[in-house]
Order: C-alpha cells, then structure tokens, then sequence
C-alpha cells in the first residue's frame, strides 16, 4: 500500500477507537450536546424577547450564530481527547508503533466530525421545536451544515496543537474557553455587528466567526428583510469562511503533527 | 553473537537534571537485559530511547541493528513496548485493544484479529476478552498491556518496570510469563526496581545510578561484588550486642555491622556451615543471649546498597513519586 494509503487506513483504525469510546461512554455526548440546547432555549425564551434586530425575527436571526459558537466549543473535544491520550500513555503506545505519524491527529478529527454532526442535529431539532424554520431548498440548507462541519473540523486542528502542547484536559478547557467566547460574541452571532461599537464593530466584521454565522443565515433563508452587509468578509461569507479554513489548516496541520512527534506523557 | 540492543554514550538532560550521563548498553540476541535501579536512575529515559519515544542529547542507540534516530520506523516494526510507558485503551474491550494494535502493525484485518484471539487465549484473558479493559483487574490489565507488545511478534522486546504495582500473585504469574518469552528466544530489555525480579528473570543485570553504570553482571557476580556469605545474628537484648560484636569481629576479616533497632549483628565470613558452628560455639561460651543465627548469602539489595550507599535516598524518592502519583489519580479522577 502506498503511504498515503496506509496514513488513512491508520486514520480510519484510530477514528475507529475514538468512536467506539464515545458509544462506551454515552454522558459525554449527552453532556455535550445538553449546552446547545441550553443554549438555543436560553437565547431563543430569554433574549428573543429582549433584543431586536429589526428586519428580521430575532429567533431566526439567532440560531445560525449558536449553531456557530457550538461547533467552536465542539472543537475543545479534540484538545481535550488528545490531551487526555497523553496523560494516560495511549499516545505513547501509538507513538510506539510503526504507524503514520499523522493517524493520530486524522483519526481523532475525523470522529471529532462525527461528534460535530451530532450536536449539530440536535441543535437543529431544539430550533425547529422553539420555532426556527428552514426557507430554502434541500440543497442550500445542507451547504449551510456543510460550512459549519468544515469550519469545526478546521478549528479542531488548531485544539489538536493545543491539546498536544499543554497535555492537560483542565488547561485545554479553560485556555479554549479564554478565547472562544470573545470570538463568538464579538461577532454578528447574537447581535447586529452594526450595533457594535467602533473597533469592536471592525472585530466582528472581519472575525471568521461571523462570516460562517453570516453564509449559514444566508443557506437557511434566516436574514428576513435586513440589508445585505457592505463589508467584503460579510458580503462574501462563504468566500471569507474557506479562506480561513485554508489559512488554519495550512498552519495547524504540520504544527500539529510536528508537536505530536515531541508528545510523550513525561 | 550479535547485539539485538547497543547503546554507545547515551546522554539525555532535562532542563539541569541529567537523567542519562552516558549509558553503554550490548544485549545479545536470545538474552534478557536486566536494568536494576531505583526511581529516577533513568531506567524509563532509557527504554524510551530506544523505542523511539525520545531523542537523545548524546550518543547513539540500535535495535536490531537499526539506528533508532536515522530509522526510527524501521525501528518501530521490530519492537514491542509495554509497562509503565504505553498502555491499553480502557474503553476498548481487550479484543479490540489487541485488533487495533495489529491493524496499526499493517497485519490486515485477517491476522489482526486471529492474532488477537491468539494471544487473549495464551494470557488467560479469553473470557474477558468482550469486556472493556477498565472492568480489569491490575494484572490483567499488564497481561493485556504485555499481549499488545507482543501482537507483531517483535525481535526485540522492551519491559517498564512490568510489575510494579501488582500484587504478589499477579507478579509471580507475570514472571512466569516472561520467562516463557525468553526460553521462547525473545531478546528482552527490562527495566524494574526490585533486585529479585532481576535476579529471576535477568541473564544479564546492569545497575544504574544517577543515569551512570555502576556494575554490571549476572546476580551471582554482582553478589560476589558485595563479598560472600555473612553470618547473622539476632540476638535477645541490646546488653548482648557488644559481646556478640566482638566475637563477630575475631572471626571476620571485615567491619562488623550492627542494626540496633532489629538487635541484628552481622558479619561477612567465609567456611559455610562449619563457620557457622564455630559461631554459634563461642557465642555459647561468651554467654550471649540469641533469638536467631543464620548464614545467608547477599541479595541483591545488599548489592545495590553496598554500590550505591544511598539506600535512604532511595526510600525518600519512592515516597516523593507515590505521592505524585496519587496526585495524578486524583486529577484523572478530576478529569472523569
């Protein structure tokens, strides 16, 4: 087999391990996907009534930028996933072996889109229950999944160097935490970026955060009558989103595999 | 015959700490390494070298002839690694844990999984097999930790400390199975801190000390090291220890060693048994109180105090590293 081929049959066996644990230990995806629904009812019962975006329904407006900031948490799971494999010496059973020094990093991402899916499924099924609906086509819905799938998996790479240089579940968490919830909230996520205030407007506008929230608005038909934005990023959401999947992934997959030949346990 | 392990001046530094200070290793193939030394001697710093986990500062390693730093993956198809360093998924039953192993030595799926049964069935671990590995218990979880070192079928075979921790069955049954594996051919590098492992399963035994050879032998020449058989006597009083002293004294050419707390006076002699009735006459006669008296041949431990004189040092680190440990399970169980 060639190397490519035998670095994705090595992928598919890790990919395989990280999803027979997530069968084996099912709180974990019930945990998880408990905080979207949080999510979803506390936006959608608390802040539908309290804030307005004029020009469209607030609730529609909304889930496309919890659907968002979701897959951005979702993403720790991989630091955390990996970070918990170098405290118990797994990794250095893999490192052990004669397999592609990049399986590890290429199975744990790939399950990790697995486990994205999931809460992204149920995230769907709480919106439809609060009254969020689709007003596009089959196809440019499932684009819109598709972008928020794309842009988790790349920011997964970026927890997968995290998590191989800190090592420590706790660390990944908190540090992810430190600047996920800037980066989901200075965003047209859960308000108008107009409405934002000078440099944090300017923030928002350019942050790749908004642009996926912006082109899965746009994939569901949730931007009712607002205006279309000026600002190139948002104008071209979908455009400004992969450019930063290409840039992200560009970096963080060799950093990545790099930092994982260093990762032992001590 | 050739060296399936050699290691030429290896050194390794972790920020100040030196942990290898320049360690020659030759294990021949067939044999089984003995590396003896107490906690942060660099027994772990060492195997992990050679199994490719670690660069060294310093020197070069081979296994199986292969340069470990040019060729580690070469290196990675020869060898199997188990004990303290690597270990067993704890969600995966140990079936699968074995499967995915040999699917990541490129058996294919077939022979992984033959494989797989194959050893389950040799370790006794056949009717847990379909369990997850957390519902096992320690020694069945080194068992399933040794069967996936061994699923290539490696030339050469590296052992972390591989009983530490077990209880006493589990290491007397983890012994036996080591010592299959080397009348079997396996050439095995093992790494413990407990002179009797060594002594049992070792041909060869080399002592580290602060990352440095001290000795190096089989377990009756580093014993002969230490001298030969020493008289012990336990004796009923402390009042009776000075007499008894003294009578110890006339009879050996070396220094006379008292434990008070244990009443134990201790003598090194050579004569055997006819010594010992020499010994035991004078005392009669010297009117000393004695609760035990016997001729015993140095162990190892002897042997490792006697080449390093830190014994104490050793205690102290073992305490410093429980406790870490227990630190740890405390942040895994955090984690969980």
């Amino acid at each position: 087999m060639s190397s490519l081929g035998l670095a994705f049959a090595d992928g598919a066996v890790v990919a395989k391990r990280n999803l027979i644990k997530i069968r084996r230990v099912p709180e974990i995806l019930i945990w998880t996907t408990m905080s979207p629904i949080m999510f979803v009812l506390l936006f959608a019962l608390v802040f539908g009534e309290a804030i307005e975006v004029p020009g469209v329904d607030y609730k529609e407006y909304l889930i496309a930028g919890i659907f968002a900031q979701t897959v951005l948490f979702g993403s720790t799971f991989t630091g955390a996933g990996l970070a918990d494999d170098i405290t118990k010496g797994i990794i250095d059973r893999f490192r052990s072996l004669p397999m592609s020094r990049s399986a590890v990093l290429t199975g744990r991402t790939a399950s990790d889109i697995v486990y994205n899916a999931t809460s992204i499924f149920v995230m769907t099924i709480t919106g439809l229950l609060v009254g969020w609906r689709i007003h596009t086509g089959a196809l440019e819905a499932a684009g819109g999944f598709l972008i928020l799938l794309v842009f988790s998996y790349a920011v997964s790479w970026i927890m997968a160097y995290v998590g191989l240089k800190v090592s420590s579940v706790e660390v990944v968490q908190n540090a992810s935490f430190m600047f996920i919830f800037p980066l989901t909230f200075v965003a047209n996520t859960f308000v108008n970026q107009e409405d934002l205030p000078g440099p944090l407007r300017t923030f928002a506008e350019w942050n790749p955060v908004s642009a996926v929230a912006q082109a899965v608005r746009e994939a569901f038909g949730n931007t009712g009558s607002l205006p279309e934005p000026e600002v190139w990023p948002l104008a071209n959401p979908v455009a400004y989103t992969f450019i930063w999947v290409a840039i992200i992934l560009a970096i963080f997959i060799p950093l990545s595999v790099r930092q994982y030949r260093k990762a032992t346990s001590r | 015959m050739t060296d399936m392990i050699r290691t030429s001046g290896l050194v390794k530094r972790y920020d100040k700490v030196v942990a290898l200070d320049g360690l020659d290793l030759e294990v021949p193939r067939g044999t089984v390494l003995g590396l003896l030394g107490p906690n942060g001697a660099g027994k772990t710093t060492a195997i992990r070298i050679l199994t490719t986990l670690l660069d060294p500062d310093e020197g070069t390693a081979e296994v199986a002839g292969i340069d470990v730093q040019k060729e580690p993956h070469k290196v990675r198809e020869r060898i199997g690694l188990s004990g303290q360093t690597a270990a067993v998924d704890e969600h995966l039953t140990g079936f699968e844990n074995l499967d995915m192993v040999g699917r990541l030595y490129h058996l294919g799926r077939q022979r992984a999984r033959a494989r797989a049964r194959e050893l389950l069935d040799r370790f006794e671990l056949d009717e847990a097999a379909d369990r997850p590995a957390k519902t096992y218990s320690g020694g069945m979880r080194r068992r399933l930790d040794l069967a996936a070192a061994l699923v290539a079928e490696p030339d050469v075979l590296f052992l972390d400390e591989p009983t530490t921790g077990l209880d006493p069955r589990s290491r007397g049954q983890m012994w036996d199975t080591i010592l299959q594996l080397s009348r079997g051919g396996s050439t095995v590098l093992l790494t413990t801190q407990y002179m009797e492992e060594a002594d049992r399963l070792a041909d060869d035994i080399v002592v580290i000390d602060h990352g440095r050879k001290i000795a190096q032998g089989n377990a009756d020449q580093l014993k002969a090291k230490v001298g030969g058989e020493r008289v012990e006597v336990v004796v009923a009083t402390t009042t009776d220890i000075p007499a008894t002293a003294s009578i110890l004294g006339q009879i050996s050419q070396e220094e006379v060693h008292i434990d008070e707390p244990t009443r134990k006076v201790t003598a090194a002699v050579s004569g055997g048994v006819d010594i010992l009735g020499e010994v035991l006459q004078r005392l009669r006669d010297g009117q000393c109180g004695i609760v035990d008296i016997g001729l015993r041949r140095p162990t190892l431990d002897d042997v490792f105090l006697s080449l390093t004189g830190h014994v104490a040092e050793e205690a102290e680190e073992i305490l410093e590293q429980a406790e870490e440990e227990e630190g740890d399970v405390r942040e895994k169980e955090a984690v969980r």
